[in-house]
């Protein structure tokens, strides 16, 4: 019990003085995952919205399909991302494996189904509400889409703020693609992971503590997009 | 007061001069169906006038579905509506505007609601959009969340957005339901303004006092049908058909 209000006594101590080793673990863990959410916007956010307004043949197949891959498990992610990496594989050649941005690519491919789900749905639902009005209006479709994510920007931004969640706290993938490598790929999570097993909990509880912090400033930020949506009554 | 009637009937009249090119309207064998259920049942029709014609009928006659087959909103499944000897479809439809029983607002200010509108027809004209604010009496709003005025107020909103894609023919599908009476006759005089700058307008109302106010000629629909096409005054004073008297006199009109 002493050892255990030791580790916490040292792990505030390390948050507090803000360990130099452990801010760089922070740092790459922030850069790996807005990375991998940006590139997940960039495709996720517009593939949303064409799955949200468009109807073609085949679509619920497309939809059962990326609300599947929602739940795609991470190591079956980091597994495939290994293969298609490591030196026996088509993308070898770009000697990416090891390094932040094999765990860029492997958060990337884990977050942007949720993206394109859940972006579908907001954009879904407020294309249900404005449809008739806006063929009434004749909008064209790249004004309806650009309409669309504008009137829907808090939700989307919460869509976003999901797949940060989702991916900084995320550990089965880059264990396997960064290898866990001290001051190169070594990300909040993977280090939790090694420091549990090494004993030293003292510096596993200070990155728990820091991605703690994250997730409640996360879903402050998504409390908070809420509040200004009703305020403004945009909502 | 029959003074005042008898000028209101001879502005109404004066006001059927309509600018637009998209008349006469002509619907022949009109039908549409759902559920198994023919829901627009064969209507035949003639608007030659401008000025207001109203669309009465009792709950479920087919009223709203009507003025969406002629907005072509919906495709009729048989049947053919031409303005002016032109399909309904895309390139009549730009031609004209219509503001829903409820009013679909875009979740922005209530400037930028009217400026989207402008930007699609090719306008950015502030001073435009501020004047036709202004007759709304909503300027003073313009920098508000359009979804946090009254109902009135959006009510009003929708008809300015629809007034700034400067329709030739204006559809209006109950727009003062659960509107309070100051609200109701604001939208009123709008209505009135837009047919004196020679808009056509097609309103669907169960007011009758409203249709007594606005109405050139009346359409009644019963059962998917036209009952009954009859210039205003004719309709209220002696109406020809039966469910008609029905409606008037306030019984349940099957």
């Amino acid at each position: 019990m002493q050892d255990f209000a030791e580790s916490f006594r040292l792990a505030f101590q390390l948050v507090w003085q803000m360990d130099g080793e452990l801010a760089a673990i922070i740092g790459l863990s922030l850069r790996v995952s807005l990375t991998a959410v940006a590139i997940s916007a960039v495709i996720g956010l517009p593939l949303g919205a064409a799955l949200a307004t468009m109807r073609f043949r085949g679509r619920g197949a497309v939809l059962v399909l990326v609300n599947a891959l929602m739940g795609l498990p991470p190591v079956v992610v980091g597994l495939l991302v290994y293969m298609m990496l490591s030196n026996a594989g088509p993308l070898g050649f770009l000697q990416f494996l090891y390094t932040p941005t094999a765990m860029i690519i492997a958060q990337a491919i884990l977050i942007t189904p949720i993206v394109t789900a859940l972006s579908r749905q907001v954009l879904e639902d407020l294309n249900t509400e404005y449809a008739e009005q806006f063929a009434s209006l004749s909008v064209p479709w790249p004004a309806r889409i650009q309409a669309l994510v504008v009137d829907g920007r808090y939700g989307l931004l919460t869509v976003l703020l999901a797949g940060f969640g989702r991916a900084v706290a995320e550990v089965g993938a880059v264990i396997i693609v960064g290898g866990n490598i001290a001051h190169l790929t070594r990300v909040m999570t993977t280090a939790i992971a090694l420091e549990t097993s090494k004993g030293d909990l003292a510096l596993a509880l200070a990155l728990g503590i820091v991605l703690l912090a994250i997730a409640l400033a996360v879903n402050a930020a998504v409390m908070s997009l809420r509040l200004t949506a009703e305020r403004t009554a945009h909502a | 007061m029959p003074d005042i009637l008898s000028a209101t009937a001879a502005s109404q009249q004066a006001d059927t001069r309509a600018a637009t090119s998209l008349l006469p309207l002509a619907v022949t064998g009109l039908a549409w169906s759902a559920g198994g259920q023919r829901l627009v049942d064969g209507v035949d029709l003639m608007l030659s006038d401008g000025g207001v014609t109203v669309i009465m009928g009792p709950n479920g006659a087919g009223k709203s579905l009507l003025i969406r087959l002629l907005h072509g909103l919906l495709e009729p499944q048989a049947g053919q509506i031409t303005w002016n000897g032109q399909q309904a479809g895309e390139a009549t439809r730009a031609r004209q505007a219509m503001v829903f029983q409820k009013p679909v607002l875009l979740r922005r200010s209530v400037a930028a609601n009217v400026d989207f509108v402008l930007r699609l027809k090719g306008r950015t004209d502030a001073g435009m959009r501020d004047g036709l604010l202004d007759r709304a009496g909503l300027l003073v709003k313009a920098r508000q969340p359009a979804r946090a005025l009254s109902g009135g107020e959006q009510q009003r909103l929708a008809m300015v957005r629809a007034l700034a894609c400067q329709p030739e023919v204006l559809f209006l599908d109950e727009p003062t339901a659960s509107l309070d009476p100051a609200s109701t006759q604001a939208i009123e005089e709008m209505v009135r303004e837009a047919r004196k700058d020679g808009v056509k307008i097609l309103l669907v109302t169960h007011d009758v006092g409203q249709a007594r106010r606005l109405a050139h000629d009346v359409v009644f629909i019963h059962r998917g049908r036209v009952a009954e096409h009859s210039p205003a005054a004719s309709f209220f004073d002696t109406p020809a058909s039966a469910p008609a008297r029905d409606y008037l006199a306030g019984k349940i009109v099957l």
